[in-house]
This record gives C-alpha cells, structure tokens and sequence, in this order.
C-alpha cells in the first residue's frame, strides 16, 4: 500500500485506563486519507482520551497506532510535524499577539526560515485575522481565539487536523463562522477528524461518522446511512401527560418498538413499519440524534 | 482560504532538536520583551538589598572575613543568591503556571515537540537569566568600591551553570507539587537554608561537622566559592575546577530529574 492510499489515522485493539476507569476499551479506527470524520459521543465517550493518544499525550495500554505511517508512541513526533492539533481547551500564550504565536509555531513546526512570514500571513488569512495580527490575545473575543487556534494548527499546512471539540462553548453564530472555515478546510482535500458531541456538528461537517461509546465504536456511516439503518425513515412522536406517556412506553415494549423520550414526547423511531398501529402524533423525518440515541441509549445536543 | 494539502515529509526528527529546543526559547523570549521590567525588577531587587543591609549594616561591625573585607565578602556572595532567586523561582512558579493554568506545554506536545525539549528550553533559558541578573549584586559592589580581578568575566558563565541547576531543581519540584501552596514548604525548608549554609553571609567553617558536611553539598556553596575566587581571592586550579564539577553535576542531575518529572505529570 503506498504512502498516499494508506488510512491517515490506523487504530487496532486500542484500550487506555486510567486507573479504575477504562476510558478507551480496544478500539479500532480507521480514518482514510482525504475524509472529515467525525467521532461523535457524549461526554466520557472516550473521544478526548482518543485525541491525545493520537498526539502521544496519552499512550496506549495495548493496542497499535498509526498515525500517517508513523507508529505511535515511538515515532509520533514525524507524525506530529504532518498534522495540525486544535485542542478543546484554549491553551493560548495571552500575553503574545497572533503574528507572535503563529510565527513561534511556524518555528516548532520546522516552516523554513524564509516561508515562515508567508506560513504566518496564509494562516491569518484562513482564520480571518489579518487584520488583528498585532493584537494581544487577551484583547481577542472568543470566537477569534478559537480561529486563532485553527489557524496555528494550519500554519504549516499539514495533512492532518485533529479538531477536538471545535466549537464547544461557543455562540451559534461564532460556530457557524467555524463550520465554514472547517468545511472549506474538508473541501480542499485534508483529512480531518473532528471529535464532536454536536449531532449537527457532525451532520453538516462529517463525511462519516463513528458513534462512540463508553470507550467503543458503536456504529460507522454516512450520516444518512447510520440514520436509515438504526432509526427508520420517520419517527413518530407522541405529546401526551407522564401517565399517558408510561403506558404507552410498556405497550410499545410488549409490541417491540424502538422508542426514546424526546423532551416532552416519547418518540418512537422506524414509524413506517407501525402505520395503523401507532396512536396521534407528530410524525417527521428521523435524525441522527434518534439513530444515535438508539445506538448508545444515550441522550445528546 | 488556500490550499492546505501537500506531499508528506519524511524525514526523521531526533530526540533532543535544536529547532525544538530553540522554538519554545523564542517564546519565552518574546513573552519576555514584554515583561522584562517586572522579571528584572524582581530578580535585581532583593540581592541587592540584601547586599546593602548586610554589606553597610553588618559591615560596619565586621573588619575582616578570611582576609576579605565583609563588603567584598557579601558583595560576592550574594551573586549567589541572586542566582538562587532568579532561576528556582522562575522554575518552580513559571512550570505551575504554564502547565496547570496556561496548558502552554499542551500546546507544544501537540506540535513536533518533546517533553525533553520543553524542559532542556526552560533550563536554558532561565539559565541564561540568571547568568545576567547574578551580575547585579556584583556591579553593585564594584560601584561602592570592590575591585575585581579580571577573572571576575568569568562570572557570568558560573551564574549560568549555577542558575541551569536551580530550574532544573524548580521544574522538578513544581512538576511533582499537587498545589501552588506547596512550594512554601520547599521555600522555606530548603531554598532559604540553601542561601543561609552557602558561605554567602558568614564562613561555614565554623558550623558543628554535621551542618558543614551538608554546606559542602549544597551547591549554592560551590557557586559562592567560585564567585568569590575569580572576583576576589584569585584562582586556585584545582579546587576551582572540583567546585564546577559539582555545579556541572548538579546541573545534569536535576536537569534528567526534570524532564522526568515533567513527563510523567505531562503524559497520561
């Protein structure tokens, strides 16, 4: 297999623990080269600890990692040098401005000496912060520091972009702003996998998405495939008091229905097979967040 | 927004890069532009004040120490302490800050950098600050009158080795502290009796056997040594070169001790 159709991101059996706690529990992850893929899970899914086992902050207590063809632990700072990290928490020098963070990571990065300044403006540009390149990053918004945290994991252009949670936290427009920059990201060509607990997150950005739980992969697809296959077409939901809502719960349970509380409803998936069955409702298009709530049993945003 | 796709390099990085070790430098470097009058400030300050009280205070009681006057006596000690406060401070509170509340060595883990690399940058860096600011108490002698040998240029060189000890011995500790408050206790259980027992204010000659065969490994003993030698009493060879060994050792020690330290609280 050459080097160019090889998966970026090759993990087989992977299990880390954190004393008691099994936090990853044998993964297996293949991530091809070219794709946006997004692992998708609620908190303590294990998607963070996956991140970092990606970058050798955390190793591995059995399993194998590849990262780009280099085999993790022991050579994962070639693989560092070819991908680019945009960590959840915002870890920023705030006394530097962008052009000074940028231009240091230029340098970790190994950027010759003399592409460097352009490195640095191409990266401002991405993250649209040209014209705040003198300005401290303590006097940034939220949002441009999160595009200033994009923009230093592209100022070397790499292969690869880890995107850990990239717009938690953040107001609805700010994450707009970030989904255009990772979608024009994903259009050109670089493999991203993005750890997301977003169900729209990951609708619009993932080319594929694994659903993570408690520690595992718990299903793989397009988006559209994972709802068809674990959700139906449609989901019917029904509005009615608790009293209401138990008993039909216990009815569907006896008759073998796939169902989840849905806010004040109880929604009940894969619809189309119980017309004339299935009492007054509202009936809509199924999501990925009944497909995965079916699959990990979990609720999600 | 352009391309961001390109053919993968493959060439192999090695352990310990000076483009590594040289990039996280250039960040300390660059937060230092910025704040250098309080890092200086607070570096400079308190030798120098405490040459001032001890040389003018309790030099006017004391004639003569081993055939030094107490300003020459003081004035070259105190070189040490400065040594002493602007490197295993910056170690130990700069470390805490920066990978507790900054998540700054997050950052540079992320990147092609090592925790090797994170911690030889800090040593050297703060090393080199401390072969500066170790200066200050000593020019402050020689404006109220000490006259130094001309082996006193080699002064700068044993702050660095001095001060390269010192982090080395402040990022261990502050990688291994659960809490800020803990460095109280290394503060005033060791950093304190490490500048009383080094020769700096008064001869160790004179403590009981025990408390002397402790001065004579505390390294900051052997900075006070050396400092003195080539600034005032001249060099002896042999002596000399065994008194920067040990600061050498002591140097490599905490240096291993540190990167150790750093990795296990940096890597999970």
């Amino acid at each position: 297999m050459g080097v160019s159709d090889a998966p970026a991101i090759a993990l087989r059996g992977v299990v880390k623990r954190f004393g008691p706690i099994t936090a990853v529990a044998g993964l297996d992850l293949e991530v091809p080269p070219g794709i946006c893929l997004g692992l998708l899970g609620p908190n303590g899914a294990g998607k963070s600890t996956t991140m970092r086992m990606l970058t050798a902050q955390a190793i591995a207590d059995e399993g194998s990692i590849e990262v780009l063809g280099w085999k993790l632990p022991a050579e994962s700072k070639q693989a560092r040098a070819e991908m680019g990290v945009v960590p959840q928490l915002d870890n920023l020098d705030v006394e530097l401005t962008c052009r000074q963070i940028l231009t240091v990571f230029a340098r970790l990065y190994r950027v010759e000496p003399a592409e460097r300044p352009a490195a640095v403006q191409r990266a401002l540009q991405i993250a649209n912060l040209t014209e705040r390149a003198e300005t401290r990053v303590d006097l940034l918004s939220g949002g441009m520091r999160r595009r200033l945290l994009i923009a230093r994991g592209l100022v070397h252009r790499p292969r690869l972009v880890l995107l850990d949670e990239p717009t938690v936290g953040l107001d609805p427009q700010i994450r707009q702003e970030l989904w255009s920059l990772i979608g024009a990201l994903r259009a050109e060509g670089t493999t991203v996998l993005m750890s997301t607990h977003y169900i729209e997150e990951a609708e619009r950005l993932a080319d594929t998405v694994c659903v993570m739980a408690r520690g595992l992969i718990v299903a793989r697809g397009r988006p559209a495939e994972l709802v068809r296959e674990h959700a139906g077409a449609q989901t019917h939901e029904v509005y009615g008091p608790p009293a209401r809502l138990e008993e039909l719960r216990a009815q569907g349970e006896r008759a073998g229905w796939a169902m989840r509380r849905s806010g004040p409803a109880l929604a009940i998936m894969h619809a189309e097979r119980h017309d004339g069955l299935l009492p007054e409702g509202v009936r809509r298009a199924a999501t990925l967040e009944d497909a995965f709530v079916a699959l990990t049993g979990e609720e999600i945003e | 927004m352009s391309a961001v796709v390109r053919a993968g390099r493959r060439r192999p990085l090695h352990r310990i890069e000076p483009t590594a070790v040289v990039g996280v430098m250039s960040r300390d470097a660059t937060v230092f532009t910025r704040n250098w009058k309080t890092t200086t400030f607070s570096s400079i300050v308190e030798p120098t004040i405490y040459l001032l009280a001890f040389g003018f205070g309790l030099g006017a009681l004391i004639s003569s120490i081993g055939g030094l006057t107490y300003k020459e006596y003081v004035g070259t000690g105190i070189v040490a302490m400065a040594v002493l406060f602007s490197s295993a401070f910056p170690g130990l509170y700069g470390t805490f800050l920066k990978y507790r509340f900054q998540r700054t060595y997050d950052a540079f883990l992320a990147a092609p950098v090592d925790v090797d690399e994170i911690v030889s940058a800090e040593i050297l860096w703060i090393g080199l600050r401390a072969g500066v600011y170790g200066n200050a108490p000593l020019l402050v002698a020689i404006a109220f009158g000490l006259h130094p040998k001309p082996t006193a240029v080699l002064v700068p060189l044993i702050c660095f080795v001095a001060g390269v000890g010192w982090v080395g011995f402040g990022v261990a500790i502050s990688a291994s502290a659960q809490s800020i408050d803990n460095f109280s206790y290394i503060t005033s259980g060791v950093l304190t009796p490490t500048f009383l027992t080094a020769g700096t204010f008064f001869p160790i000659s004179n403590f009981p056997p025990l408390l002397r065969a402790l001065a004579y490994v505390n390294p900051l003993h052997h900075c006070v040594a050396l400092v003195r030698d080539v600034v005032v009493l001249g060099v002896h060879p042999w002596a000399d070169l065994g008194h920067l060994a040990f600061l050498v050792g002591f140097a490599l020690l905490t240096w291993r001790l540190a990167i150790w330290r750093l990795r296990v609280r940096l890597i999970d």
